[in-house]
């Protein structure tokens, strides 16, 4: 197994703040992996000591073969990035700064260059200060999609875009996953992250606090159920794993804890089921879970 | 809500952000006013000798074209607001344009009055806090000039007519850069094109001060710089000139209002024409990008320094005409300048004021690494596959490259309009040599910022601090007395005279090694550091 890049116990502190405080990444070659966290946790400025543009305390970390800080030029030629906050020349044209980025990578794919134009609908003969945030944004886009890159960093690509646009991105990087290229995409949009990544890191405060596939990280959650039944669910709600049960009538919606789910299924068969929907838990509950045991311990004093 | 609301607190918010520069543009005009006087006055002390300057002034056109005439030989305050009565105008317009435009179209450019409008702000309240704090600046700087000329010893009537005057035609450009703020959908572009009719009114007053006198004179009367000298201070103290620069500036500020009422928020009234939908070949690297960013800025300068060096050379000619027999002007010339003939003493002097006009474009330039970088568009060129080094030394080889070339064409324009005058081609070639002797010490002003820029890169403004500093030292340390170990800190200082000086290549040598110590300083200080905002 290949792997594009690595980090591990990365410290980097601003003054007296410690932004990140012995965070662990690990990106396979030909994976989109969702980097999630909450506003503050550390994403850019994980991605920045990745891009060579600030220098970790202390940690390891390793890009494309190489080391971020000392071989960045040369590794740059390999990646191509997208900052959460585009910021453009205001008297250079959207067409450009695509050009010039390209070219500064060594080189750019004419007709994607064009496709990419049209399909993001971005008009490349304004100028960098008549530009929105999310045309700002989709200029950065269109400049890493037509290059030829092996990875692409793309930290909140989407913060600025409408939904329309934002689904034109999604397909892009479906197509970029196709055809191999590796892609690290930060966000806290958890919807964006559960359709298009293969593994997820998610990180809290400077530290990585989960890291697996979609399918690892819902073992350590729950499955939420709804189940009409032949008569009163007596008991189900007061078994091992079950949470937040709502009884009315025959009718029952729990929560159950996933390695509880055959006891659970097994006692609801007993009774007789009727109609049962089961979902798995979204990345949502995922996140809402790390909040939570904050919350816990602010509110644990009060309770 | 009414309109003006949340003014006081946008006021203090300008004032806040413009703690250090107001101040030190009011004490640089304050110190250059005050000294310039007393100079002057010490200089032509009888009637006689000021009689005998005026005439030869007033008689040079291109001193008249440069700065006007003199009004009235026998008043010795007349003849000590020589020079200063236009440059005084010219610093409190500029400030006026650089502080309105950038409290009301560069932060609407950069969305920061987005944030600011969505409060309890009203539509008005950034324009009328913007004139506010411009017009308080333009009066600090008009009383204080006042109160330099006081303490020279010329008279209050005609020193607070002179403070007057700066100030209100301070005014008239603060309501001029109110309506151009509306006009332009940029803040370059609104201080650029504010910028351009100072030069347009500029250069009407000096038609008209150059016109024989009668009908085409009343031209200077068009020029709010006209204006400015149009109030006599010390030869008839006409306040009532004041009418007219605050009637302009009261029907421009009008003006600017209505247009505030009619467009949205980000928008100019002139339109922003769509730009080429590809890159050209030059824009491939960080110097083609640095290039690209900084062209049309080193255009304006390269002209403005080709016509102040023809004017310089058409001067040059009469200089021995204009000190005259006034033993004490050649002894001041000489010291100041040092050489053998006056008139080279003339042209190294205000060669060495031009070496520090272009280390302002140096300054600026190399400050834009930093602009850059707080902006973060230096994060998207450095992420692509351009290395530090390369990157700063882009901003940095336009900077050196940029400044060598306005002293060439200086040095150029002024000996080929000299040699016009004296018939000797050589000129030319004497002139060019002395201006690009000038080189070495703007390169160290460039290595200032770079050093600070590397090492120390929240301290970078230090740069303009360094060359305000280097201009006190070398412009005014001689005339002050400091001692030489003070003055040798400036570059400047160790230039040698040129033309006429002794040149040796040993300065040349100290000045460029110091320049080179400092850029590598910046450099391998830049390639270690993070990037910062």
């Amino acid at each position: 197994m290949n792997t594009a890049l690595a980090v591990s116990g990365l410290v980097k502190s601003f003054g007296r703040s410690r932004a990140l405080d012995g965070l662990d990444l690990t990106v396979r070659a030909g994976e989109v992996h969702g980097f999630l966290g909450p506003n503050g946790a550390g994403k850019s400025t994980t991605i920045r000591v990745l891009l060579g543009l600030l220098r970790a305390d202390a940690g390891d970390a390793e890009l494309l073969g190489g080391d971020p800080w000392r071989q960045a030029t040369e590794l740059h030629r390999r990646l191509a990035y997208v900052p959460g906050d585009v910021t453009l020349w205001p008297n250079l044209t959207g067409g450009e700064v695509i050009d010039l980025l390209g070219r500064l990578r060594g080189g750019l794919d004419e007709r994607r260059r064009d496709e990419l134009l049209r399909r993001f609908e971005l008009d490349p003969r304004k100028k960098g200060r008549a530009y929105s945030k999310g045309n700002r944004q989709k200029v950065a886009l269109v400049a890493a999609l037509a290059s030829d890159a092996e990875l692409l960093i793309l930290d909140e690509p989407t913060s600025g875009l409408d939904p329309l646009m934002e689904e034109v991105f999604q397909e892009c990087v479906r197509e970029e996953r196709e055809s191999g290229r590796t892609v690290l995409l930060s966000s806290h949009i958890l919807s964006e992250v559960e359709a298009l990544c293969d593994r997820v890191t998610i990180i809290r405060k400077g530290r990585t606090v989960e890291s697996g596939t979609l399918a690892d990280l819902r073992h350590l959650t729950r499955t939420s159920i709804e189940a009409e039944l032949a008569a009163a669910p007596d008991g189900v709600a007061a078994m091992e794993g079950v949470h937040d049960a709502r009884v009315t009538g025959t009718t029952i919606a729990l929560e159950v804890d996933t390695a509880r789910l055959d006891p659970v299924l097994r006692r609801l068969a007993e009774i007789g089921v009727r109609g049962l929907v089961s979902r798995p838990p979204t990345l949502e509950q995922l996140f809402l879970r790390h909040y939570e045991d904050d919350l816990d311990k602010t509110a644990g004093t009060a309770r | 809500m009414s309109a003006a609301a949340g003014t006081p607190a946008l006021v203090r918010l300008a004032l806040r952000r413009d703690r250090i520069m107001i101040p030190a543009w009011v004490l640089v005009t304050f110190v250059l006013i005050a000294g310039s006087a007393r100079a002057t006055t010490d200089l032509y002390a009888t009637v006689g000798q000021r009689v005998r300057f005026v005439a030869t002034s007033n008689g040079t056109p291109a001193i008249v074209a440069l700065y006007g005439r003199i009004p009235d030989a026998r008043s010795p305050g007349s003849v000590a607001l020589f020079k200063i009565d236009i440059i005084g105008a010219v610093l409190a317009a500029v400030l006026s344009i650089l502080l309105v435009v950038r409290h009301t179209r560069a932060e609407e450019e950069s969305g920061r009055l987005e944030l600011v409008g969505a409060t309890g702000v009203g539509r008005r309240a950034p324009l009328t806090a913007a004139l506010l704090v411009a017009g308080g600046a333009d009066l600090a700087l008009g009383l204080l000039s006042a109160a330099g000329l006081v303490a020279v010893g010329l008279p209050v009537e005609g020193s607070l007519v002179a403070g007057t005057a700066f100030a209100t035609v301070g005014f008239a450009f603060a309501a001029i850069a109110a309506v151009v703020a509306q006009l332009t959908s940029s803040g370059r572009a609104a201080v650029g094109l504010s910028s351009a009719v100072l030069v347009a009114v500029y250069v009407v007053r000096a038609a008209g001060d150059s016109a024989d006198a009668g009908g085409a004179r009343r031209l200077t009367w068009l020029s709010p710089l006209g204006w400015g000298r149009q109030f006599r201070p010390y030869a008839g103290d006409r306040w009532w000139v004041a009418l007219v620069t605050l009637g302009f500036a009261a029907v421009m500020v009008a003006a600017a209002y209505v247009l505030v009422a009619r467009r949205d928020l980000g928008a100019g009234l002139l339109p922003d024409r769509p730009g080429p939908p590809r890159a050209g070949r030059a824009l491939a690297g960080p110097l083609g990008l640095a290039w690209r960013l900084q062209r049309t800025s080193l255009l304006w300068w390269t002209v403005a320094f080709a016509i102040l060096g023809a004017v310089l050379g058409g001067m040059a000619g009469s200089v021995s005409d204009i000190v005259g027999d006034s033993a004490g002007a050649g002894d001041l010339i000489t010291k100041l300048g040092g050489g053998e003939a006056l008139t080279d003493a003339f042209l190294s002097t205000e060669l060495s004021f031009l070496g520090i006009g272009a280390a302002v474009f140096g300054v600026q330039t190399a400050m834009r690494a930093r602009g850059e970088e707080t902006a973060g568009a230096a994060e998207l060129v450095l992420a692509a596959s351009v290395g530090r080094f390369r990157w700063l030394a882009s901003w940095l080889a336009v900077a050196l490259a940029g400044t060598a070339l306005l002293m060439a064409v200086a040095g150029v324009a002024s000996g080929l309009v000299y040699a016009g005058q004296s018939g000797d081609g050589g000129e030319t070639g004497r002139l060019a040599g002395a201006a690009l002797a000038r080189v070495p010490a703007v390169w160290v002003s460039v290595g200032v910022v770079a050093a600070a820029f590397g090492l120390l890169p929240r301290l970078a403004a230090a740069g303009w601090a360094a060359l305000a500093l280097f201009l006190v030292l070398t412009e005014g340390g001689p005339l002050l007395g400091l001692p030489q170990g003070v003055q040798d800190v400036s570059p400047f200082t160790h230039v040698p005279h040129l033309p006429g000086g002794q040149a040796s290549a040993a300065p040349f040598g100290w000045l460029f090694a110091v320049a080179v110590v400092l850029l590598a300083a910046g450099l391998a200080g830049f390639r270690r550091r993070d990037l910062t905002s």
